[in-house]
């Protein structure tokens, strides 16, 4: 047992259902008890979703508990079925399948005697893997299910596309800031002449899969999700993949020169250096931005970062190469992927950090004391209440992090993004600094006492205490309110009662 | 004395109906959150997985960054495995509790996977209480038996067991004392104040509250003792109060609304052969200030899906208001607990001249889709997994959690659940010269 107060990442599978529900026309069946399928509410509102959540829960209750699922599973796949008329069903176990054992395997094979969907049974263990791991593992099993069916049918399409194409894999909902990377980085192949071929799993159908093997290679933006899947199309089909996430102006241009290198090897006369050069003095302002006097103030300035593998490790190395920020420390939650993340960052920070533990994060970055904090919405809530601002860099994350306008991280509108993000951070301690320094905004007395001035009308113990409790901003004004009650009504006392009254027929 | 506290599931004319269950609430573990901050001096750790945890964090928001009083216990592969002792574990981690937090009691909430696992905590709880020298209360609220607020039920059921013993039966303390009345339900104290002050209009002394403010201060509950519930999913409790502590229950509606107000205390007041004083013109003028927001109401149709069984309550207000009720979706009904309740709804739907609306017990969601969209209904009570997709197809909702989060009891917050179901209705005024409705083109 683990005395845990939060953690990074979620269940397992939080991760299969944000594939699900990524895909166009895929439902999945939970095998959960009831109140597990909160992922629904976390779909509706974080993202705003304007179409209901395709999960639906096969509910294990006190009679599974007793005789199992016998007929529910299947009927729940079958009922969905002809509902919704999905292409594929993913049946997706939770902690409570895991330990109920039941053969979920055994329930698909007999729901597709009846259902016309196709149905798997998500391969991930709630034991052995979180969110991002069986997200990964899930999106793999989907596209090798589907390249497996192609080939038994023979209907995989052979050769490539005739102009050089990428498919990019791990275009996932609930991502971070995902949507609007997508589309930066749909923007860098449409500068580059390159054509997208597929984007997976981003509102894709299932029947698109058997197309990935076309396009020349695959683009793998977050190394959380699509690895596998990359992997298993380089052993399936030869297929190279690109897996440096073009965040920041240096990475952006590795990521490009790779693309350069595996498509003159396909064979294409690629030649990207006059973009990179065009894009990077003249498109980006960021790097013209590290060269201003603005900069120039935050060398050597203190910072820590955590935070998933991809984000943290890029944000370390542009604080560190492009903005010569002193990056004291860098971690990761992915403890699965430390060795990556240690070999990435190893020259750019002084010590490197692994761990899922929050309070580990919160005690460094006191001792730390940086100047700026680059995390997850815990590590913002640790810098409140140290008094050290944060910049959100990376999932888990809240409703805020899902703007409405357009904050992609990735390519060179992403460098811009970014380095907003950390100069407003950097000013804003400085701010802090100063007022703390000079004493304060204007010193005005803002009246918090709440005895009132008026001594005609006395307050009892009792309701002076109730006064106290209601919040600062608008307890003067029940205060007002409730003076002006009494005094209708010609009372010199406010009693707990009186108050309560006066609540009760305040005009609005 | 005479007693109406019969409790029996008379005939009625409402229509009762039960689906599959397939049902969108939350998890009853949720109740920490209001708990914990009710019972000032406690600690809950929920004994679950990551799932759990997930749900705790997400659902509870920034709640999560204020040093609560609650974790959890994650179980491991080795625990599920029995690789590692329960017991030890347990007591490694309540004694870091008890250090770091010091708090007066320590309730255990049970998960499914406690359950699945067949861990045994009750037992384990009876020796950590007395090695670690601390109170320890064990409370089942897990998916598979219950829904959302009916976790608090069973945090308090336990609790109930665990307060002090008094015997009211005992001569000496019958002549000498008044007829001990404890009220049960988690209210802010805000609330229970306003309650307790009515009451005491009519003269009548609330001797306690379960739960109380603090753990150190939970009432004395006995023989003799009357209890009555101020929310209708507290069944269990009602039961363990009758049934271990040999209280009586007073089965009321519940103080919600102007009139469920008024009905609980005249309830009461009968138990006690007190003729009430001046409720009728209260309730009246309580009405009067809702006038504006009545306006609203009138004549608008409404559908509750069901998630917090909270929905009898307020439909059987919103009736009263002026509304029609198409469907009352509720997780659970215990129909000798809410009996009044029924029998009030009844009641007002004969005085107000409506029909009786459907009551669906463990609804099923995509069934009750079908319907709204068949029936278009001016307002949807619903939880947030449906609330978007629904308003993206020109149907207006009320998230059914905030009436969860907001105080809805007693004559003094009647407004607030008028305020709450209005703002849809309020928001189109607002919005209505715009050319937008639908945001779907699926309807």
């Amino acid at each position: 047992m683990k005395l845990a107060y939060w953690m990074y990442a979620g269940p397992a599978h939080i991760g299969t259902l944000k594939i699900a529900s990524s895909f166009k026309n895929v439902h999945a069946v939970m095998h959960a008890p009831l109140g597990d399928d909160y992922f629904n509410v976390m779909k509706s509102m974080l993202e705003r979703g304007r179409d209901f959540t395709p999960v639906t829960t096969s509910v294990v209750d006190r009679h599974v508990l007793a005789r199992g699922s016998q007929e529910k599973v299947i009927s729940t796949i079958v009922r969905k079925d002809s509902e919704e008329h999905p292409d594929l069903i993913l049946l997706t176990p939770t902690c409570t399948s895991c330990i109920l054992q039941e053969d979920l395997q055994n329930f698909v094979f007999r729901a597709s005697l009846e259902a016309k969907a196709d149905i798997i049974l998500a391969d991930v263990h709630h034991y052995r893997v979180n969110e991002l791991q069986a997200s990964d593992k899930t999106l793999e099993q989907i596209i090798e299910f589907y390249i497996t069916k192609a080939k038994k049918y023979q209907t995989l399409p052979q050769g490539k596309t005739s102009h050089p194409s990428v498919n990019i894999i791990g275009a996932v909902c609930l991502g971070f800031h995902t949507q609007y990377d997508i589309l930066e980085l749909k923007k860098i192949c449409t500068d580059l002449g390159i054509d997208i071929n597929l984007i997976v799993p981003d509102n894709a159908f299932v029947d698109q899969l058997k197309y990935l093997p076309k396009a020349w290679c695959n683009v793998v933006p977050y190394r959380e999700t699509g690895l596998l899947a990359a992997e298993y199309l380089k052993k399936e089909f030869g297929m190279p993949y690109i897996c440096t996430s073009p965040i920041g102006v240096v990475e952006t241009a590795k990521f490009i020169r790779e693309l350069q290198s595996i498509l003159s090897a396909m064979g294409f006369n690629a030649s990207f250096e006059s973009y990179i050069h065009q894009q990077t003095k003249f498109i980006s302002q960021s790097s013209w931005f590290s060269r201003s006097i603005d900069c120039q103030n935050l060398t050597g300035k203190k910072a820590v970062v955590f935070g998933d593998a991809t984000h943290a490790a890029a944000i370390t190395k542009i604080l560190s190469r492009e903005m010569g920020v002193h990056v004291s420390w860098a971690g990761t939650f992915c403890t699965y992927d430390a060795s990556w993340f240690r070999g990435e960052i190893a020259s750019a920070c002084d010590t490197i950090l692994i761990t899922e533990d929050h309070s580990l994060v919160a005690d460094l970055i006191a001792k730390t004391n940086p100047s700026a904090i680059f995390g997850t919405q815990m590590e913002r809530h640790i810098g409140k209440k140290l008094n050290i601002p944060c910049a959100v860099i990376s999932p888990p994350v809240h409703i805020q992090n899902f703007p409405l306008s357009y904050k992609p991280f990735i390519g060179y509108e992403g460098t811009n993004q970014i380095a907003d993000l950390v100069y407003n951070l950097f000013t804003l301690g400085m701010e802090d600094h100063l007022l703390e320094l000079f004493g304060g905004h204007d010193a005005c007395t803002t009246v918090t006492n709440v005895v009132p001035a008026d001594n005609q009308i006395s307050w009892s113990k009792e309701a002076l205490l109730e006064l106290s409790k209601i919040p600062g901003f608008v307890r003067r004004n029940v205060q007002r309110n409730t003076e002006i009650f009494a005094r209708k009504k010609s009372l010199s006392l406010i009693t707990l009662e009186l108050m309560y009254e006066a609540k009760e027929f305040a005009e609005n | 004395m005479n007693l109406p506290l019969e409790l029996s599931a008379k005939k009625t004319l409402l229509n009762f109906d039960c689906e599959t269950g397939n049902y969108h609430t939350f998890c009853p573990i949720s109740c920490v959150a209001w708990l914990y901050q009710k019972i000032e001096d406690s600690f809950f750790l929920v004994i679950g997985t990551k799932t759990c945890g997930y749900f705790l964090q997400n659902a509870m928001g920034v709640m999560i960054f204020s040093e609560p009083r609650y974790a959890m216990a994650e179980l491991e592969e080795g625990d599920i495995l029995a690789k590692l002792n329960d017991y030890s574990e347990l007591k490694r981690l309540c004694s870091k509790i008890k250090k770091d937090k010091n708090p007066s009691v320590i309730f255990w909430i049970g998960t499914c996977t406690t359950e699945i696992i067949k861990m045994d905590l009750e037992g384990i709880a009876s020796k950590l209480e007395y090695e670690l020298d601390i109170p320890i209360i064990v409370a089942r609220a897990n998916g598979l038996d219950y829904a959302f607020t009916q976790g608090e039920d069973t945090v308090l059921a336990a609790m109930a067991q665990k307060c002090p013993e008094i015997n009211f039966k005992q001569d000496h303390l019958v002549l000498t004392l008044p007829p001990s009345l404890i009220l049960f339900g988690s209210v802010s104290d805000s609330v229970a104040k306003q309650l307790t002050l009515e009451l005491q209009h009519q003269g009548i002394t609330v001797t306690g509250w379960l739960p109380s403010k603090r753990y150190s201060e939970m009432p004395a509950i006995g023989e003799g003792c009357f209890v009555c519930g101020v929310s209708a999913y507290l069944s269990r409790t009602a039961t363990t109060l009758m049934r271990r502590k040999k209280a009586k229950l007073i089965g009321a509606p519940f103080p919600i609304g102007p009139d469920g107000t008024r009905a609980w205390i005249e309830k009461i007041c009968a138990v006690f052969s007190i003729k009430p004083k001046n409720l009728e013109e209260r309730e009246k003028k309580i009405w009067k200030s809702l006038e504006n927001y009545l306006e609203l109401l009138v004549d608008k149709s409404i559908f509750f899906m069901g998630d917090n069984l909270l929905e009898l309550s307020l439909a059987r207000f919103f009736i009263r208001c002026g509304m029609k009720v198409h469907e009352i979706g509720v997780p659970y009904i215990d129909k000798r607990y809410q009996s009044s309740e029924l029998a009030l709804l009844e009641k007002t739907c004969s005085d107000m001249g409506v029909d009786f609306p459907t009551i669906v017990e463990k609804p099923d969601n995509y069934k009750q889709l079908k319907r709204i969209r068949a029936l278009q209904p001016d307002l949807v009570v619903t939880g947030m997994s449906m609330a978007n997709p629904l308003e993206a197809r020109g149907i207006n909702t009320k998230w059914s959690v905030e009436f969860t989060f907001t105080h809805i009891h007693g004559f003094t917050n009647s407004r607030s659940v008028l305020e709450l179901i209005t703002k849809p209705i309020r928001r189109n005024l607002s919005m209505q010269q715009l050319a937008w409705n639908s945001y779907s083109l699926l309807i």
